[in-house]
């Protein structure tokens, strides 16, 4: 009896011990050369639970391009003006149910008057337009013909749910004692690890380098960086592999991440990223934010931001690779005012 | 046949407390303090507990110690604004962090790394005076000094990573956090910066001592376990007078992979294993950034990494092909 009540005590330890693991098996797919550890490792019940969130929504039909165009029909329309009227409602009927399914046309427009733009949500409803219409064009090396709408991000909430703001000082950096060092808890951001918690801040708002390691075998003082911009960068990386739900070799070779020989291809085109993401939030979303109120603000007053996981929500292909700009021509290619003369670029001089 | 397959000792040797010094030894370098035997602890070890020798130096370290634990916990749980439960919760988590990168060897504030520099010091102090108090008892004890130097190899690895490295490097930051996770996580970023440390032929060899270490643990405890029926647990006595037990152990492993090693060789191969480990780590840490600061450029120099096919286009760094940029 007292023997069996300790093989019960044993098989409980062990339970408890395995409880925060994943359950077996993972399925592993080779990427790279044999033996070389290029492998991607993923849950296959993680994975099927998440490819209904990353589904592309049917796409309504087609509106003809003849008649009157949606500039001499409705007032004040800034970007998509060149739309005959047709195309015009059917792309503010898809935004409509991309964005504000539950809102409807009230959450961005006056229902006393649509051309109005009081309420701040059309002004960035615009001003989105804008960055959709720039990112398509202008940052194919990242997104390729495939392209981003507004569903991409949005995925039918108003804000989408993955975006993020400027991390406050944590603990106590100005007691005796106490200072967080920006890093040191259980974050999302950075995977829960114990890296610096807001890695977005300097690489995908500010333009600082990731390139850590040495160019050279030995030290040439050309270096300046040391353990602590090396665990930033990590941190940075963190939050790539989760917002992609991929591992470091997905774009890196096992051997020296940093080298950029024999990777694979990825690489580039999260390099690309990086500079793209950089781009939206310098040019398009941190400038919004005088137009935003209060409660849409960050702790410190700042506009929210995109990362990787704004788009990619946890596939390594926003929405699995199935692209919805074929569809939505008219989010393609750049028919906007230019962007200096826009509402929003005013707001930002008036800063 | 059961009977000598248990994890725990069957049996418990219970006579009178033994004082703990042999009559050779003068009586006013043996301690007789209190000592009770414990039935738990015998399951692993030997039942009696005591007499425990502090020394002036063993309550210094002891002391010195504290002052580190609390200055490391005290500055963890300020971290969650002194709240228990988040304290608790984030234990894993918390750190006490080197300075930043600007401080360069200067001492900050207290908290923006002094504190850390501060702690470092008393551990250190804690650490050696625990040194010193294991080799006077090894010597007052008329024993050699072999656990107080391969202590002493772990010590060299503790100073290279938290004090001669960063010295050497002229920045405190290169230091290592206190705190669980931190301190793993500094590891890899140390790996990422320096190219990748597996490269690091130092390294490799002290991952070599390490898992030999484990390996012939296993195999030395494994043997003299399985011929302790026949006298095997005797291995010092049995060192010069060799019995049945060390007979059959010996063929064993000659019958096994032919060649066997003697009771006191393996003992010394078990020591320099270990002593080994950290010896050859610490070199591996104090090279890094100092003499070599990419590793992985450097095995590919000296033709130490593999060069692997092209497995996909080639493409160089867009930087280069973009023609310019910051680096």
């Amino acid at each position: 009896m007292k023997q069996r009540a300790r093989v019960w005590a044993l098989a409980l330890t062990c339970v408890a011990l395995l409880a925060g693991c994943e359950r077996p098996p993972m399925e592993t797919v080779q990427r790279g050369y044999r033996g070389t550890g290029m492998e991607q490792v993923a849950n296959p019940r993680l994975v099927a639970a998440q490819i209904p969130l990353n589904t592309a929504p049917d796409a309504l039909p087609e509106a003809s391009a003849e008649g009157p165009k949606a500039a001499q029909i409705y007032q004040n329309v800034k970007v998509l003006g060149g739309l005959s009227a047709g195309q015009f409602v059917r792309t503010m009927t898809a935004i409509t149910s991309w964005v504000a399914p539950e809102q409807g046309c009230v959450y961005c427009h006056n229902p006393a008057n649509f051309a109005d733009d009081s309420l701040y949500t059309k002004v960035v409803a615009r001003r989105m337009l804008q960055m959709t219409q720039h990112l398509n064009s202008d940052w194919k090396p990242h997104v390729g013909s495939t392209g981003v709408t507004c569903y991409t991000c949005h995925r039918g909430n108003p804000v989408p749910a993955q975006v993020w703001f400027t991390e406050p000082e944590k603990g106590r950096p100005n007691g005796m004692l106490g200072a967080r060092f920006g890093q040191n808890e259980p974050a999302r951001k950075v995977g829960y690890s114990s890296l610096p918690l807001d890695p977005l801040t300097p690489y995908l708002l500010g333009n600082e380098e990731i390139r850590v390691a040495s160019k050279a075998a030995l030290p040439d003082r050309m270096n300046p960086n040391g353990v602590k911009e090396a665990e930033r960068t990590y941190g940075l990386m963190m939050h790539f592999s989760q917002s992609l739900g991929v591992n470091c070799t997905y774009c890196h070779n096992s051997r020296a991440t940093g080298e950029w020989e024999n990777n694979p291809p990825t690489r580039l085109t999260a390099w690309h990223g990086i500079r793209m993401v950089r781009d939206l939030n310098q040019r398009y979303l941190e400038p919004l934010t005088p137009v935003y109120p209060a409660e849409r603000l960050g702790e410190l007053g700042d506009a929210p931001k995109a990362s990787c996981a704004t788009c990619h929500q946890g596939a390594y292909k926003p929405l699995y690779g199935v692209s919805m700009l074929d569809a939505h021509p008219e989010l393609a290619s750049n028919t906007s005012v230019p962007a200096g003369k826009s509402d929003t670029a005013g707001a930002q001089a008036k800063r | 046949m059961a009977e000598y397959q248990n994890i725990f000792t069957r049996v418990q040797v219970r006579s009178k407390l033994y004082p703990g010094a042999p009559h050779e030894i003068p009586s006013d370098r043996r301690e007789e303090g209190t000592s009770f035997f414990s039935r738990l602890l015998g399951f692993f070890g030997d039942p009696q507990v005591g007499p425990t020798y502090l020394g002036f130096t063993g309550i210094a370290s002891l002391l010195c110690g504290f002052i580190a634990f609390e200055i490391i916990g005290l500055n963890m749980w300020a971290s969650v604004d002194w709240n228990l439960k988040e304290f608790v919760r984030q234990l894993f988590w918390l750190a006490l962090e080197p300075p930043a990168p600007h401080w360069g060897l200067r001492f900050p504030p207290l908290n923006e790394g002094g504190w850390w520099l501060v702690a470092g010091f008393f551990l250190t102090v804690a650490i050696l005076l625990w040194w010193v108090r294991m080799y006077r008892r090894a010597v007052a004890l008329g024993m050699g000094t072999h656990v107080p130097w391969a202590f002493a190899s772990a010590i060299w690895l503790y100073l290279v990573l938290g004090f001669i490295r960063p010295v050497l490097m002229g920045h405190w930051s290169e230091g290592v956090p206190f705190g669980i996770f931190p301190h793993l996580d500094w590891t890899a970023a140390f790996s990422l910066r320096y190219g990748n440390l597996f490269y690091n032929p130092f390294h490799m060899l002290s991952i070599v001592f390490l898992y030999g270490s484990v390996l012939l643990f296993a195999m030395h405890g494994a043997t003299i376990l399985a011929v302790s029926r026949l006298g095997g647990e005797r291995e010092i006595e049995q060192i010069v007078d060799r019995g049945t037990a060390t007979e059959r152990a010996a063929l064993f492993w000659r019958w096994t992979m032919g060649f066997n090693a003697t009771m006191e060789s393996v003992h010394r191969w078990a020591w320099w294993f270990a002593v080994l480990t950290t010896l050859t780590g610490g070199i591996g840490i104090l090279l890094t950034g100092t003499v070599v600061d990419n590793w992985y450029l450097w095995a590919v120099k000296h033709h130490v990494a593999p060069a692997y096919p092209q497995m996909w286009p080639a493409y160089v760094d867009p930087y280069t092909s973009a023609g310019g940029g910051a680096q």
